[in-house]
């Protein structure tokens, strides 16, 4: 059972999943480093994301150029969403902001049974059960299509903080309020572009999942655990956290999955969480946004 | 000749969920200035000046800028403008490098000058070009003074607002701050500045106010203010 030529092609769809979770933690992440909000309705505005590519490949609108349409919807919806009602209702208070994602979330659910049903969907494109050699396993086209283009937004995402003015503002207004304002650093706004840009990743994970998954109007739930998951084992506001966590939480996944059977695959996903709480709380990485 | 006014500030009133902490205070500072505003603890000088800046609005009363009313303006807008503060406590970006501090200095104004400034202010601040890649956070108090005027002067501003610049430096240090202020103000920039330090503050202005209370309760030419009697019994104890 644990010969290498099952555990290697598991560890690799692991590893495709892992860099999905990775995308969606570092959306979680980037909104918690900057406003130190826990984003409640980032599952759910995943699964927004989802119906999204959904409808637009009824359209007939492949998954993947959808992204072009995805991302910027997603991040526009963040950034009304931050600056209309996250932003206004929450006044600086924790508490506040809790209640109000957790709000959104139970709305934009809900909203979502009554149109679309509590029934769960999916999409079939030609390439859903092609697979491509890749020498050590035979991986799916979509899962390898997922692996590179979250490997690929992520060194975006990273050029984008590490490298641009909007970045730079981003990570000092995570830190320095009021020295970024007076340096002309529009606040409100630089908040609004975290919650926009954290949103968008969603955007693109949902694009890169819907060939291989399911749209139902819960399913933000599954990604919402896991990003968390990885969010607190990568450290609350890690950049390389959330990517490594991914990864990692991805791969642990699939190795449980195979070992335990496919319904316990999660449970090493959660012993990993409670041996991080108890071992490590401030995650493997603790540095923020750097 | 009439020198062109910069800052007019016109019965400010100002405070904190609703109590005032300034009652009406009337300051100006004329282009090529230095103007210190002296005064004891908690007696309300950096409320005036983060309600300048924008940070806050004012009850009452009028800020004009280069003739522009900008009362409760935005901060952005008022950066734009180029009236820049360096504020009391430094509130540098610690968790980003030195370089990227000065980066955002020029944010919202001269950005386009941001290479030629960033020379300029690494030749005034050499220091600090050393330390380019150190995260700002790392560095000593005195470093981080000058990061944080540094990365005010990135923005060119028309009217520097400098908030107890000497604080928590070395006698020595001081010193170097003071030949600073006068060095930016030999290169023209025009300054307010905020000082506990009264009668080094004194000898760089050109006028002073002295703040009690939220009230301007004296003002006039650095000279004089530097031999009136009440002033120098309550801030020299002489
Ligand atoms: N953010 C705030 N909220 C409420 N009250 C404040 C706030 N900032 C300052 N104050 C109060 O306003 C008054 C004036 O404070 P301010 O900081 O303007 O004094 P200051 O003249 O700058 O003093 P110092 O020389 O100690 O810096 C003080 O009584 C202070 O407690
Ligand atoms: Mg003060």
């Amino acid at each position: 059972m644990l010969d290498p030529v099952i555990l290697l092609p598991a560890a690799i769809n692991g590893l495709t999943m892992g860099a999905v979770y990775a995308l969606v933690a570092l959306g979680l992440t980037l909104i918690y480093g900057v406003l130190h909000i826990i984003n409640f309705a980032h599952g759910s505005l995943l699964m927004v994301g989802l119906y999204g590519a959904f409808f637009l490949h009824r359209f007939g609108v492949d998954p993947y150029l959808a992204l072009l349409v995805m991302v910027p919807a997603l991040f526009a919806l963040g950034y009304v969403l931050q600056w209309s009602v996250i932003g206004r209702a929450s006044h600086g208070s924790d508490q506040n902001v809790l209640l109000v994602t957790l709000g959104a979330s139970i709305v934009i659910e809900n909203l979502a049974l009554y149109f679309f049903s509590a029934d769960t969907q999916t999409i079939d494109t030609p390439y859903a059960i092609a697979m491509v050699d890749i020498g050590v396993a035979l991986v799916s086209l979509p899962r390898l299509i997922a692996l590179g283009a979250s490997l690929a937004l992520a060194a975006i995402l990273w050029l984008l903080i590490a490298r641009t003015d909007l970045g730079r503002a981003i990570r000092a207004v995570a830190k320095e309020r009021q020295g970024a304002r007076l340096m002309g650093i529009d606040v409100d706004h630089i908040f609004a572009m975290s919650f926009g840009i954290g949103t968008a990743c969603l955007g693109a994970a949902a694009c890169l999942l819907l060939p291989m998954f399911y749209v139902s109007p819960h399913i933000g739930h599954v990604f919402v655990l896991v990003a968390f998951t990885v969010v607190v084992l990568g450290g609350m506001g890690s950049f390389s956290g959330a990517l490594i966590g991914g990864l990692l939480i991805g791969v642990t996944e699939s190795l449980c999955g195979l070992l335990l059977g496919e319904s316990l695959g999660q449970i090493g996903i959660f012993l990993i969480f409670i041996a991080t709480l108890l071992f490590r709380p401030s995650g493997l990485f603790g540095s923020r946004l750097s | 000749m009439t020198a062109q006014r910069l800052l007019d500030i016109r019965g400010l009133r100002a405070g904190y969920d609703g109590v005032a902490v300034l009652h009406g205070v009337d300051l100006h500072v004329d282009a090529g200035e230095i103007v210190t505003l002296l005064g004891s603890n908690g007696a309300g000088k950096s409320t005036l000046n983060n309600n300048v800046s924008g940070l806050f609005r004012p009850y009452d009363g009028a800020v004009y800028f280069e003739g522009e009313d900008i009362t409760g303006a935005s901060s952005t807008h008022i950066v734009a403008r180029g009236l820049v503060q360096v504020p009391e406590g430094r509130r540098i970006f610690p968790n980003l490098t030195v370089r990227e501090n000065l980066d955002l200095g020029s944010y919202r104004r001269a950005r386009q000058h941001r290479a030629s400034n960033l020379e300029r202010v690494t030749a005034i601040f050499p220091r600090l070009g050393e330390r380019m890649t150190q995260i700002a956070g790392t560095l000593s108090g005195g470093e981080q003074q000058m990061l944080a005027i540094g990365r005010g002067l990135m923005a060119e501003p028309r009217l520097l607002i400098l908030d107890e610049p000497s604080l928590g430096l070395s006698p020595l240090l001081v010193e170097e701050m003071f030949a600073l202020i006068r060095r930016l103000h030999v290169e023209g920039l025009a300054l307010l500045l905020v000082e506990q330090n009264v009668v080094q503050s004194l000898e760089l202005a050109q006028r002073g106010y002295v703040l009690e209370n939220g009230r301007i309760v004296l003002s006039g030419q650095a000279t004089e203010l530097c031999e009136d009697p009440a002033l120098r019994r309550a801030y020299l104890g002489v």
